[in-house]
């Protein structure tokens, strides 16, 4: 295909994307044979679903298949989206209009710090700059009223969608130095010269199929509810076979994808699974609090962003810093 | 040459602004007209209203939609003339009375009679962010001289929050866009102005409407 040159991405990254694509195309043939058999059940849905995945897996494929600058574009889009959905969602204040623009402003800021590869500046840029602009500049405007939980809310805001998606951005950066305190076991020549794309394959991977996993052994096997103020569907059953689950995927694909050897890959799996819980029910906190079903509509079958990066705001600040510690 | 300049302004800047940096849900497309003559009667919150509902309708029908807006607002300048006439496509409606002898809604007429479909706002100017206010008359006036003109009620929540009255930047946030079942002039002022009401008012309760408070509102 003289369109791409995807020579800059591992034949590891290729087959596992092409992997991905064929469980797509199963999803489709599944759903059409749904239809077929049972003309009377309503599988739009289902087909919504289907159909978004799709969508979601052809950009995502496409930005890391093009160049890393590509990627960075359409991470900081996914958290614009997200921050966007997160405002729409929450009480603000008329007051607030002007620091809502500056809180913007931070997107593409901290992604140009994931560009230029300037961790000290991306790992303080919004917890403490931001942090300190934003409600000095909400003082200069002086509404008193109700300011507490405007500047609480903003900051977990910008936290939750710009700071910790930023990290899956970010693993495109990450390159094993001296100091690395276990030895890396390149999976390839492309994957030693460009390990990031492996890396957020992996954590991608992960953290959906860690949703699907805890899904699949809560309809199977789940009985006791872990959280049942927060999110009724969750069991004790779903949660322990899902990370279960998880983490011996994780030792599987992480040496094939990743410079990881299998016992730090193991470690990744455990981290993503109980984080990828983590981020998911601290999503359904929010919204239950908020007292809506969906955080948005922009998904077709699914709901909203924030429905769909929750268990990712967890996962990829945790699996960052993991292997951020290890390597670097 | 207006005629392209104006299809490369919604295309190139309205569209994306409307689409992707503020984002529309809108429930119930389909009632939407394909056709003129009609009105679209809507809340008004934010200057981005009149533009947002003619994105609703494609590039293929933007020359059939017009907004009626005031000539003391969007006239006051030789700029702002230019542009409301020629790149958004007006139609001139004159508030001021008693100084003129022709009458206001002529152009508005002229514009029903053929074929086009306008976009009204009763409630004649953008109040506090995300309120409503009383409405108007003129459209009940409208609505009497063109009978067979039908009117669809649309309630707009969220681009008061984006870009309110007063305020020069943009903010994003997600728009809500809700269009009801249309109606026709029922031969009473009063009657038609109570179904117009309660038609916004039974379309505002469908939205979810996250706190949005001004300064006069206490905690």
């Amino acid at each position: 295909m003289r369109l791409f040159d995807l020579s800059h991405l591992a034949s590891e990254v290729q087959w596992t994307m092409t992997g991905v694509a064929i469980a797509l195309v199963i999803a489709s043939i599944t759903w059409r044979l749904l239809k077929m058999r049972h003309p009377e059940r309503d599988y739009r849905e289902l087909h919504l679903r289907v159909r978004t995945w799709w969508v979601i897996v052809g950009l995502f494929g496409l930005a890391i298949a093009l160049n890393r600058t590509a990627s960075f574009v359409f991470l900081a889009f996914v958290s614009f989206l997200a921050f966007k959905e997160y405002l729409s969602l929450i009480p603000t204040r008329r007051a607030d209009h002007r620091v809502l623009f500056l809180a913007y402003l931070a997107i593409p800021l901290q992604y140009l710090w994931v560009y230029q590869g300037w961790y000290g500046m991306f790992i303080i840029f919004i917890p403490v700059y931001m942090f300190l602009l934003l409600p000095a500049r909400m003082v200069v405007i002086g509404e008193t009223s109700g300011f507490l939980r405007a500047v609480g809310t903003l900051h977990w805001g910008l936290m939750t969608t710009v700071f910790s998606l930023s990290h899956a951005a970010m693993l495109f950066m990450i390159r094993p130095t001296e100091a690395s305190r276990y030895v890396p076991i390149w999976p390839s020549e492309t994957g030693r010269l460009n390990p990031g794309p492996g890396l957020l394959v992996l954590l991608i991977l992960l953290t959906q199929g860690n949703d699907v996993a805890q899904y699949i052994w809560g309809k199977t096997l789940g009985r006791r509810k872990v959280v049942p103020r927060v999110s009724p569907g969750k069991t004790l059953g779903g949660l322990l076979g899902g990370v279960l689950t998880t983490t011996l995927t994780a030792c599987l694909l992480g040496p094939h994808l990743t410079f990881m050897d299998w016992k730090r890959s193991l470690m990744a799996g455990l981290i993503i699974g109980l984080g990828g819980f983590a981020g998911d029910v601290s999503i359904s906190a929010l919204k239950r609090d908020l007292g809506v079903k969906d955080s948005g509509t922009i998904l077709p079958g699914h709901g909203g962003i924030l429905d769909r990066v929750d268990s990712l705001t967890y996962t990829a600040p945790l699996f960052f810093h993991f292997v951020h510690y290890c390597y670097c | 040459m207006s005629r392209a300049l104006r299809f490369a302004f919604f295309l190139l800047v309205v569209r994306p602004v409307i689409l992707i940096i503020l984002g529309l849900n809108v429930r119930r497309r389909h009632l939407l007209p394909q056709n003129g003559p009609a009105i679209i009667a809507a809340n008004h919150n934010s200057h981005l209203d009149a533009i947002t509902l003619m994105t609703l309708f494609g590039m293929s029908q933007l020359h059939q939609v017009s907004p009626v807006a005031a000539v003391d607002y969007f006239h006051r300048n030789r700029l702002m003339k230019w542009f409301s006439n020629e790149i958004i496509g007006i139609i001139p409606l004159n508030r001021r009375i008693g100084t003129q002898r022709d009458d206001p809604l002529e152009p508005v007429s002229k514009a029903l009679a053929a074929g086009k479909i306008l976009i009204l706002f009763p409630e004649g100017t953008r109040g506090e962010p995300e309120e409503l206010q009383e409405f108007r008359t003129g459209i009940a006036h409208l609505a009497k001289r063109h009978p067979d003109v039908p009117i669809i009620p649309v309630f707009m929540y969220g681009l008061g929050k984006s870009l309110p009255r007063g305020e020069g930047i943009l903010v994003p946030f997600f728009c809500d866009v809700f269009i009801g079942q249309d109606f026709r002039w029922n031969g009473s002022r009063e009657a038609f102005m109570q179904i117009l009401s309660s038609r916004m008012s039974s379309l505002a309760d469908e939205c979810r409407k996250p706190d949005w408070e001004t300064e006069d509102s206490s905690a």
